[in-house]
């Protein structure tokens, strides 16, 4: 047990370092490439060569961050393949679709029409040339569409059956895995904080021009398009992430107990605006959930069920599966107990049906299919005895969750702050102060970004799969030397990567800083 | 027929070819990506990082057949 822990938890490490390493390019490249499709209109539309020479600038870094993050997503395969064999064997059916369209559309869309970004200048016409930049920020929304398709297919499987001949889920309905209610609002959420950190990224790059006082004009104009899709992302962002809890509190409950530290809910339940957690405090204790904190009257029942008297249920509510309906009746929910036994049934189906199967009786393995079927939902739960060990970890999810909405809080006022200093008082923007915040708040945006998907995959643990696999079922029987020896050359090439990468970047923009070309 | 495919061909090729020449700051990025590429498919896939499964077993009834003994015996 000790070697299996060390091998899920070390392979949890590895994804996860692979992933976040892997985001540091995604939203940039989502945000950079709709304002460089904003800024080439300009171009087009008024026909002004500085809105040319502007638009290249920032193609050239959206081109620099595009080819650093290149190949970074497709580790996360190699790591599937390798750790993860149990659950991509599982999943198998439901990734390969949106997966095989994203790489259709990231080889086809983003291949061809990049290419035609960067060399096409004076090679195709000015429309054209629109068209690609366009279809450009268009293929990479598709991209990360698809991606998050099958994340949101983890957090809420929808729109399969489970075959247990097969040992997949096999896909029964395309569109239930699409449109389900966590995937649009997880794809609309994502795309728009990606227009938040490429809005962030422009105005603070920009502020470093402002302070060094070269090609102030140019930074001007740029702040003035980012600040738009700053707030416009950032205003989309705080709806969609509305959406998002209210989606969350619905098909993962025990994700928004643990975002919130909540362990006994009630009506009219107040969000912790901030506070500290109790390191005391566990499921079933006596201790107080926190030590101290400043709540939001009723917060969180607005927050998640849009209405202030709702009940939101706590961790021991999940565990002991009491809940209150919307008419304020106490009702008995699936308790944690109850769905363990049935997780343990459908294992004994299993392997029932896996021995009929051996047998070749085909009467036997009718009925354990449907055994099967029967608790299946639960699944998962079967590898647990104790109802405590399906709590995720609270103080990194209630942490992170609070570092995200606090520094998205100071985005909105950031972002709403530069719209009113570039369009009504400009000077402003010349304020030493203001341009090294801006230049500090590319640092906090990315790290808000991280916060947030931090949240939403500590959150669901220990579940790989909502309800159905855990991530301790889901790893391949590998040796922990190798994962942890992977792991540290992952750490090193991509610490390595990342300054290489980084010092591109710099070099491109000091290059640019003391260069006497006019923008 | 033939004669236009060849020129439409030479023509993209061109594109290309003269795009990747006058980069600006394309070499360096270029050098990284070539570097970035062969480590992560060179190194890392083809040493360390096997499909499991499509390693140890031959095809996929017995891989099937594996997932279900791992996941109906939870170790």
């Amino acid at each position: 047990m000790d070697d299996l822990m060390t091998v899920v938890d070390w392979s949890r490490w590895q994804f996860a370092l692979t992933a976040m390493y892997h985001w540091l390019f995604v939203p940039l490249t989502i945000g950079l490439s709709l304002i460089v499709g904003i800024m080439e209109s300009i171009y087009v539309k008024t026909g002004h060569e500085r809105w040319k020479r502007i638009t290249k600038f920032w193609m050239t870094l959206f081109g620099i961050n595009f080819a650093c993050g290149v190949a970074t997503g497709i580790i996360l395969e190699f790591e599937f393949g390798t750790n993860w064999s149990n659950y991509s064997w599982f999943v198998g059916d439901i990734f390969g679709a949106p997966l095989a369209i994203e790489g259709l559309f990231a080889f086809f869309l983003e291949s061809t029409f990049v290419a035609v970004m960067f060399f096409g200048w004076n090679k195709v016409g000015k429309g054209f040339h629109l068209a690609a930049t366009w279809l450009t920020a268009f293929g990479v929304c598709l991209s990360a569409l698809w991606i998050l398709v099958a994340n949101s297919w983890m957090q809420y499987p929808a729109g399969m059956e489970f075959d247990p001949a097969q040992m997949r889920n096999v896909m029964d309905s395309f569109w239930d895995v699409v449109f389900s209610p966590v995937a649009v609002n997880k794809f609309f959420h994502t795309v728009f904080s990606g227009w938040v950190l490429g809005g962030v990224f422009v105005i603070g790059v920009s502020c470093w021009f402002m302070w060094r006082k070269r090609h102030v004009a140019m930074a001007v104009s740029s702040i003035k398009v980012a600040v738009w899709v700053g707030v416009v992302g950032i205003l989309l962002t705080i709806w969609t992430g509305d959406g998002s809890a209210v989606v969350v509190a619905r098909v993962q409950p025990m994700k928004l107990a643990a975002m919130e530290g909540l362990y006994h809910g009630a009506k009219g339940q107040s969000l912790v605006g901030f506070g500290v957690l109790n390191p005391l405090k566990e499921p079933g204790n006596d201790e107080p959930e926190m030590l101290f904190s400043v709540d939001i009257p009723k917060g969180l029942s607005i927050l998640a069920n849009h209405d202030p008297e709702s009940f939101v249920a706590g961790i021991d509510d999940l565990i002991a599966g009491v809940s209150i309906d919307a008419n304020g009746d106490t009702i008995n929910t699936i308790s944690y107990a109850e769905r363990i036994a049935r997780g343990k049934a459908s294992h004994e189906a299993l392997r029932r049906f896996d021995e009929a199967m051996a047998q070749g009786d085909t009467a036997a393995m009718d009925a354990a299919r449907a055994d099967i079927k029967k608790d299946f939902p639960f699944f998962g739960y079967g590898y647990y005895d104790d109802p405590k060990d399906l709590v995720p970890p609270v103080g990194v999810t209630f942490y992170f969750f609070r570092v995200m909405v606090i520094l998205g809080g100071f985005l909105f006022v950031w972002l709403v702050g530069m719209w009113f200093a570039a369009y009504r008082k400009p000077t402003a923007l010349e304020n030493k102060w203001i341009c090294w915040l801006g230049i500090l708040s590319i640092a906090l945006v990315w790290i808000c970004s991280e916060a947030g998907w931090i949240v939403a995959e500590v959150g669901r643990q220990p579940w790989v799969i909502q309800d159905l696999m855990p991530t301790r079922a889901a790893i391949s029987e590998v040796q922990s030397g190798s994962v942890i020896a992977t792991f540290w050359m992952f750490a090193a090439v991509f610490t390595a990567m990342l300054i290489a990468e980084a010092s591109i970047m710099l070099r491109y923009i000091g290059k640019v800083t003391k260069s006497n070309d006019e923008f | 027929m033939l004669k236009r495919i060849k020129r439409g061909a030479s023509a993209v090729w061109r594109f290309y070819y003269d795009g990747f020449r006058n980069m600006t700051v394309g070499r360096s990025l270029w050098i990284l990506i070539l570097v970035k590429v062969a480590v992560l498919l060179l190194v890392f896939k083809l040493l360390f990082f096997p499909d499991v499964l499509k390693r140890d077993y031959p095809d996929d009834d017995a891989r099937a057949e594996a997932v279900r003994q791992s996941l109906s015996h939870p170790r």
